[in-house]
């Protein structure tokens, strides 16, 4: 379920020459996380409303789980979607608890449940229900209002989330930890997440996938590595910062790098990471603790051994060319 | 003073003429104001041409209004009625489009993309929203028409004016004290009982930045 599929989408605002959004095709999978990023104005935001229906195409088709949204009831389509905006755009007057109910409502379910979702949804996004479900939100800092913003679309169970710029007007620290969160609620609910931003960090920290916009068009769709290791052209290139290498160690796996341990090893006192980790924080840790190599381990178990040469072979081996 | 204890009846008699006045001129100006002011809000073109000639309407002195309507509705309470309407009109309208237009797009926009029908997005956004600047501006058209309905009496139209001007007339100062008393009180009470009901509206409230204490929710 959350299964959606572009068909040559296109919009042409009657006011404006050029179409916002042209020719758009693309598959985005169950439980994947898409971002779409661009420079702004490219389009981003128009191709994300025209899901729930914000927007109209003034040409071709999406489909959601193989049925053309055009065939389904507009609000019933939006309950199912979750959206999550900039400046969370909480109803002002309605308490945490309240503001979190309102799909809930809108579908009916019995009041019970209702109560237990809204304390659900709290937990689920840490924020306590005893000291926030009675709050309104001008009584939340910034971080706390997404948080609600982000319970409050997961409230109906929809098979799919759309973000625009969510974190956009956060500032850095709290936008990370928004981000593991994001990261962290996607492998625990496995919602497919369409995600505006044009920020290329956040894109690379999130994303399955990136589907690179400019100019209402998909320049490219592929995983940040691809994206990285073999940009379509100059555009990408550029977009993404493929000449960083620092940027590229960001997206590789520490096992992509990692050698087995040599027989004799004792292990020492070595810093340690996972095989999941990336190299970019395997990079940091060799240079924050001057350690020599890091010990790879996996569920307490040494698995593997990374030194700084291993690093620099395979940053400079998968160099970013430009096309 | 005295004199309103000694004549509770005749006081009454007026308070109540004066309250049907007013309650009659607002209930028929808010009947109007809200489908004017959503077109308004839906058509901003209208914004200029409507708000523009009532606020023309409102440099009119009420006694000058009152005057102009004699000949077309009677020397009577009609006139003053229809004073009263005209005015709350300028101040709800007003109210009501300020309070349509500062509407955040965002938060209608959540509304739209979280699946509430029109209906919806009425009753549980909107209103919620501008009914405290909406109860603003019925609490100022109820001080206004209160203070017209004063001077209709002068237009046989009855009420608490009628203290004042047949105190004016007869040198009876007792009687002019107790109907400025009688009218200021009535003023007062209103403004008070409207404060109240606005502060009843859901929300934080003027604190917007400190945290409230928590209210218990149904
Ligand atoms: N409601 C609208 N009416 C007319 N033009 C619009 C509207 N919304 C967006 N546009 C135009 O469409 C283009 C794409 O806008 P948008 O999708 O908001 O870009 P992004 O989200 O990538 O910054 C821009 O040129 C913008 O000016
Ligand atoms: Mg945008």
């Amino acid at each position: 379920m959350g299964d959606l599929q572009f068909e040559e989408v296109s919009l042409r605002f009657p006011s404006e020459s050029r179409p916002a959004v042209h020719h758009v095709t693309g598959q985005i999978h169950s439980g994947e996380v898409v971002v779409i990023l661009g420079p702004s104005g490219c389009g981003k935001t128009t191709l994300l409303k025209m899901v729930n229906r914000l927007y109209e195409p003034t040409s071709g088709q999406i489909f959601l789980d193989g049925v053309n949204i055009q065939k389904l009831k507009v609000t019933r389509l939006r309950q199912q979607i979750g959206y999550v905006i900039q400046q969370a755009g909480l109803f002002p007057h309605m308490t945490v608890a309240a503001n979190i109910a309102v799909v809930p409502r809108l579908l009916g379910w019995p009041k019970p449940q209702i109560q237990a979702r809204i304390d659900e949804m709290l937990d689920l996004v840490r924020l306590s229900p005893g000291e926030f479900r009675h709050r309104y939100p001008a009584q939340l800092s910034g971080g706390q209002q997404q948080r609600v913003g982000i319970a409050r679309a997961l409230a109906g169970n929809p098979t799919m989330l759309l973000m625009d710029e969510p974190f956009g007007a956060i500032d850095g620290i709290t936008r990370t930890a928004l981000q593991d969160e994001i990261l962290r609620l996607q492998r625990q609910l496995k919602k497919t997440i369409l995600f505006v931003s044009h920020d290329v960090e956040e894109a690379l920290r999130l994303a399955d996938r990136i589907l690179v916009m400019r100019q209402g068009e998909v320049v490219q769709f592929d995983s940040p590595l691809t994206l990285l290791t073999q940009p379509a052209d100059e555009f990408v290139y550029t977009l993404l910062g493929a000449d960083d290498m620092v940027r590229q160690l960001g997206v590789l796996p520490v096992s992509a790098a990692m050698t087995a341990i040599p027989p004799e090893d004792h292990n020492g006192a070595r810093p340690t990471l996972s095989p999941q980790d990336n190299l970019r924080e395997a990079l940091s840790l060799i240079l924050r603790t001057g350690a020599p190599a890091l010990t790879i381990s996996q569920a307490g178990q040494p698995v593997g051994l990374l030194t700084l040469e291993r690093i620099r072979k395979l940053a400079v081996g998968k160099g970013g060319t430009p096309p | 003073m005295s004199y309103l204890l000694s004549h509770p009846g005749d006081l009454l008699a007026l308070l109540g003429q004066h309250l049907g006045m007013t309650g009659l001129a607002l209930a028929i100006a808010i009947f109007l104001a809200v489908p004017l002011a959503l077109l308004v809000a839906r058509l901003p073109w209208l914004n200029i041409p409507i708000l523009g000639s009532l606020g023309v309407l409102y440099t009119i002195p009420s006694l000058a209004l009152m005057i102009f309507l004699v000949p077309i509705f009677g020397l009577n309470a009609t006139s003053v009625i229809v004073a009263m309407v005209l005015y709350a009109q300028v101040i709800l309208v007003r109210h009501l489009s300020v309070g349509l237009a500062g509407l955040d797009p965002d938060v209608m926009a959540a509304a739209r993309a979280m699946g509430m029908n029109l209906w919806q997005r009425w009753w549980w956004v909107q209103v919620p929203l501008v009914l405290p600047v909406f109860l603003a501006g019925v609490r100022l058209a109820t001080i206004v028409a209160i203070a017209i309905a004063t001077i209709g009496a002068k237009f046989n139209a009855g009420g608490l004016g009628k203290l004042l001007f047949d105190g004016l007339q007869t040198n009876r100062y007792d009687k002019i004290v107790a109907g400025a008393i009688a009218v200021a009180a009535l003023a007062l009470a209103m403004n008070g009982l409207l404060l109240w009901l606005e502060q009843l509206c859901p929300g934080p409230g003027r604190r917007k930045s400190a945290p409230g204490p928590p209210e218990p929710l149904g």
